[in-house]
């Protein structure tokens, strides 16, 4: 096969069952229909694998009250007086 | 009324004088707060005697960033001093275009107050805040006020008459705190709450410079961190004052993980909450509501885990 680019001479690779040509000459790669997708497929296998998503974020301090919110719908007097003042 | 050999007016009365004369024939004298500090609102303006203690020197250097801060804090009209002898003599009083409180009926969006634009008073505070810690603190700006004023309440609770049980998780939880300065200071108002936020023309502003200074930002979140870590607030609530804060671009605390930087600051608070609480209690003779209670069980979880 001929580089579509500057005509050199393609030589056919096969990675992870993804086949690839590159030129001798210019180095550019050219990719049969499917195969980015393939290739793309396979780099999110890896990100998966080796890049583990971050533990969530902890919602509050480890001495935080069990019960969140307990009092927030109540209105109790004292409490909004609190939001309000130093 | 006052004749020529009555002692020194009110307190009070000094302030009214102080008022420009268009802003007493524009409304009633009316009282705002009288703690350590007495605020009034005289007509349009509000006029405040600052705490007897404080220095010229650093109360000037505040009011100067927050006149670079138009956007974001109410600026001052005036800054006296008041002549004559103590008690009154002395005092720093600031004069102050009266703006609309916020009301605990504009928490929900159902009161009669103000609103610009979207958001919920936490959104808009969170705002304000961000964009304030975006600025670099101005030189000769004294440290932000917050520190000090979890020193002051512990403090406080010498002269309390409370049973060891409520006073020792106070003092266990505040001998636990790390010292020192903390991370990248910063622009801070360093006493925030949501009385801190009036409506100026408009615009939702910061009020009461009295703290602010260099400082850790992180600590004018750890209010409401606290409240939250205490079950206070509500879960939601606390999420969208720390989302808009981190969507104004706040640095105080990472996206990842905010209690890294909250957990300090936010015990200090729990402290100065509970100690002031448990102080107020006892003064009035009455037992602690649930509000003091739940501050007081933070603390003690807080003892507990630095044991």
């Amino acid at each position: 096969m001929e580089c579509p680019k500057c005509r050199g001479n393609m030589r056919t690779y096969e990675r992870n069952g993804v086949h690839i040509e590159q030129c001798d000459n210019c180095r550019g790669i050219f990719l049969d229909h499917g195969e980015l997708e393939a290739l793309t497929r396979l780099e999110s296998q890896w990100a998966q694998q080796n890049y583990a998503p971050p533990p969530p974020a902890p919602g509050g301090p480890a001495w935080g009250a069990p019960h969140h919110g307990h009092y927030g719908h109540r209105r109790q007097r004292s409490w909004v007086g609190m939001l309000f003042s130093s | 009324m006052n004749g020529p050999h009555a002692s020194a007016p009110p307190l009070l009365d000094e302030l009214v004088r102080l008022a420009p004369p268009g802003a007493r024939a524009a409304g009633p004298v009316t009282v705002l707060k009288e703690t350590r500090v007495l605020v009034v609102r005289v007509g349009d303006v509000v006029v405040k005697a600052h705490p007897p203690e404080t220095d010229e020197a650093g109360l000037r250097a505040r009011l100067a960033a927050v006149r670079r801060l138009p956007e974001i804090m109410l600026t001052p009209l005036a800054l006296h001093r008041l002549d004559g002898d103590p008690p009154h003599g002395g005092r720093l009083v600031t004069i102050w275009p009266a703006g609309v409180p916020l009301t605990p009926d504009d928490l929900d969006g159902t009161g009669p107050g103000p609103h610009d634009g979207g958001g919920t008073p936490w959104e808009k505070g969170g705002r304000l805040l961000a964009r304030l810690h975006a600025h670099a603190p101005p030189a000769g700006l004294p440290p932000a006020g917050g520190p000090a004023r979890v020193a002051r309440a512990v403090a406080g609770l010498a002269e309390v008459d409370a049973p060891a049980r409520v006073l020792a998780p106070i003092r266990e939880a505040y001998a636990a705190l790390p010292r020192g300065p903390g991370r990248s200071p910063r622009l801070t108002h360093g006493d925030w709450h949501l009385g801190q936020l009036v409506v100026h023309r408009g615009r939702w502003l910061l009020i009461d410079p009295d703290d602010l200074g260099v400082g850790d930002p992180a600590w004018d979140l750890a209010r409401p961190a606290a409240w939250f870590a205490a079950g206070l607030l509500e879960p939601a609530t606390w999420e969208r004052l720390l989302s808009a804060y981190l969507a104004a671009g706040g640095t105080a605390v990472s996206v990842r993980d905010p209690w890294r930087e909250l957990d300090a600051p936010a015990r200090a608070l729990t402290i100065q909450l509970a100690a002031t609480a448990v102080a107020t209690a006892a003064r009035a003779g009455e037992p602690l509501d649930d509000v003091a209670a739940a501050m007081l069980s933070s603390c003690e979880r807080i003892a507990a885990a630095g044991r």
